[in-house]
């Protein structure tokens, strides 16, 4: 399932990038990218384990930076 | 400014005065007397930098050891560390000073960029039983009935049921004329009513509506990103790393082994520390598409992604359809030759022999003759089929038809040579002059194709069904190199292919068209325009260039757009690794000090930030 996140405080680009990394690497996630400039989330990832996902996902954005949120 | 960026600016403030207070403590020679002295510059110091402690020390937590924030510590420490307190303390200063002023550029771009696609409206006039009840678009069903006032944006596709009115598309087209609408005509969302309220009945839901789809198409261009941008992530990731271990060189080999003092070299280490972070980079690159994809919508041009700009100022020959894009795909009559009877006579007799037709030709000649058409006096009108058309007016027989229908009536004709169709005119077995109807060329196709070439395409290639004759032609006067005529649309998409393979990874292809019915080439060209598409979901979903009216100039518009993108992008990642090369050159021979390694980071950081937001200047 393919699904967008607004997303805030994200501050600088280079942790939007770090982000991005991380979260292809999790188990799961198919794909991801993260706008810097529209501050959004795009995220596909398995459909049975979608909700558990999103919040790993925003526990490994807040690993680099704790103020961000995912805007759900 | 946000609450967060407000906070920064109360402490920044705060730790000015202090910092001010230091500086002339030092100044008059007190400073050096007090005992424990660092603890004056470590207060205002804590106050500046305490977030950046908070967030190094949860990184390190995370894993991240080269992170910018943890370098930032470490070099400000050292700082301290060797007794340079006013640097330690003006570095962590002034980083911060530059964060926020980064932040706010930033959130300044991005707002002035979403101003630009500010075409919702945020409520519609729902009509229900004679009575206006405002709602939101969301909830306005497709089939429902909407009031839209002078001076309101059109909320939803829709067909105007009632009333007549001028409306203003240019925030969707980029067109300044407003367009008279009548009832029967469609209206998009996202354009200005003027003067007059219309009634219209809803055709698509919200968010299958025009403006709806363009939002998000623009929203997600930078997605897509361009090669350059996909570099430099793919560089900032290495870049810290390698600072980092620079640093820690300069700081180890020349006092170890060549037995440097231990302290000065500490210091130069620091700097490296500090420009460590590659954030002007990183952000500069997407902020410079971002602004070249903001240009291009606020002239009606859609670019659905950072690459497709990037491959835009690449392109080296361009393909056009002829039909609808370098012409304007109506027939008009462009010249009456007179023979025996005035111009006026000719065209007026043609257009009442023609008048019961609805061929094209026959429409174009009606079109032409501006006068009324006094239907009573023809009689006995019949078509020829694929010759044309024969009638009596006034009693006299009139034939309008093409070579072959004036020898089957052996009427003495002059033969006329040209591009377009002719149409010859006998009356009462006399010949009168003919008619030449042709596609009209757009009045903008040369000017834009010559400003399309100054942009460094080299070729421009024109593919149509038509005749060679009709083709080569309408090549020739506006400037086009190379012609495919009397194809079939398949032989289209070969002779792309064919084109295609002659291009490399520095010279892009692109295609032209009216996104009808040549999706597979708009496809398969590395660039796809589709033109005149507003309102066309076939051809925004298969360009990756959408052009919403059919000014052709757009394209010439696009090309310089991303010409422009393309040199802001370069500029600042020159610019960036330049200067952050220079500083830290400077730096191992200790010229640099640390307040230019600060500049090096983000003031840097903010001058190429500047240099992005050219793109949104006219």
């Amino acid at each position: 399932m393919k699904k967008k996140f607004k997303m805030e405080n994200v501050d600088c680009a280079n942790c939007a990038n770090k982000m991005e990394c991380n979260i292809k690497k999790l188990a799961g996630v198919n794909d991801a990218s993260i706008n810097f400039m529209m501050q959004k989330l795009t995220i596909d990832a398995d459909d049975e384990r979608f909700e558990e996902i999103i919040e790993l996902v925003e526990k490994e954005c807040k690993k680099i930076d704790a103020e961000c949120r995912i805007v759900r | 400014m946000t609450k967060k960026q407000k906070q920064t600016l109360i402490r920044i403030i705060i730790t000015a005065v202090l910092f001010f207070a230091l500086l002339v403590l030092g100044y008059v020679g007190i400073i050096e007397k007090i005992p424990y002295n660092i603890v004056l510059y470590l207060i205002p110091y804590a106050i500046i930098g305490y977030d950046i402690f908070l967030k190094a020390f949860h990184n390190i937590k995370g894993g991240d050891i080269f992170d910018e924030n943890l370098l930032m510590l470490i070099a400000t420490i050292a700082a301290f560390a060797i007794g340079e307190y006013t640097e330690g303390l003006a570095v962590m200063f002034l980083y911060q000073i530059g964060e926020l002023f980064q932040s706010y550029a930033v959130g300044k771009s991005r707002n002035s960029i979403s101003s630009l696609m500010d075409m919702v409206s945020e409520y519609a006039n729902l009509y229900v039983d004679g009575e206006i009840e405002k709602v939101s678009p969301d909830d306005v069903e497709v089939g429902s009935i909407i009031v839209i006032k002078p001076g309101e944006r059109v909320p939803l596709d829709a067909v105007v049921i009632d009333g007549t009115s001028m409306v203003d598309t240019s925030s969707l087209t980029g067109e300044s004329v407003p367009r008279r609408v009548n009832v029967g005509d469609d209206i998009i969302s996202g354009c200005i009513n003027g003067s007059g309220t219309i009634k219209a009945q809803v055709t698509k839901s919200f968010e299958n509506s025009t403006v709806s789809r363009i939002l998000e198409l623009v929203e997600n261009a930078s997605d897509k990103k361009a090669k350059t941008e996909n570099f430099i992530t793919r560089f900032a990731r290495v870049y810290t790393p390698a600072v980092t271990i620079a640093a820690v060189l300069v700081a180890i080999i020349p006092p170890v082994i060549l037995g440097y003092p231990f302290d000065e070299w500490l210091e130069r280490a620091c700097i490296f520390l500090v420009i460590s972070c590659p954030c002007a980079l990183v952000i500069s690159v997407p902020l410079g598409f971002f602004g070249g994809i903001g240009a291009a919508s606020r002239r009606g041009i859609l670019v659905k992604g950072s690459n497709y700009l990037e491959a835009v100022s690449k392109l080296d020959t361009v393909v056009f359809d002829k039909t609808g894009t370098l012409t304007k795909g109506e027939f008009k009559v462009t010249e009456i030759i007179a023979n025996d009877c005035s111009k006026e006579k000719l065209i007026e007799i043609a257009a009442h022999a023609e008048s019961l037709s609805n061929h094209p030709i026959a429409n174009s000649i009606t079109n032409s003759f501006g006068g009324e058409i006094n239907s009573d006096v023809i009689t006995d009108y019949h078509e020829i089929a694929g010759n044309g058309v024969e009638a009596f007016i006034d009693g006299k027989r009139v034939l309008c038809g093409n070579e072959k229908l004036m020898k089957s009536n052996s009427i003495q004709y002059k033969s006329v040579m040209t591009s377009g169709t002719v149409v010859y005119v006998a009356y009462d077995g006399k010949f009168l002059g003919s008619i030449v109807i042709s596609d009209v060329i757009k009045e903008n196709a040369k000017e834009s194709i010559s400003r399309i070439k100054q942009n460094g395409v080299k070729k421009c290639v024109m593919l149509t069904g038509d005749h060679k004759s009709v083709a080569d032609d309408v090549a020739s006067k506006i400037g086009i190199d190379e012609v495919y005529a009397e194809l079939l649309p398949l032989d289209k998409v070969e002779v792309v292919e064919k084109l295609l393979k002659d291009e490399n990874d520095d010279n892009k292809l692109a295609f032209a068209g009216d996104g009808i019915n040549d999706a597979p080439v708009l496809s398969r060209a590395d660039v796809g325009f589709a033109m005149g598409s507003i309102g066309s979901d076939a051809a925004i979903e298969a360009a990756d260039i959408v052009i919403m009216d059919d000014d052709i100039g757009k394209i010439a518009d696009t090309v310089s757009i991303s010409r422009k993108t393309m040199r802001i992008v370069k500029e600042n990642i020159v610019f960036a690794l330049g200067v952050k090369a220079i500083v830290m050159v400077l730096g191992v021979f200790g010229i640099a000090n640390m307040w230019l390694a600060v500049f090096a980071d983000v003031g840097v950081s903010v001058i190429a930030i500047l240099n992005s937001m050219r793109m949104l200047k006219k």
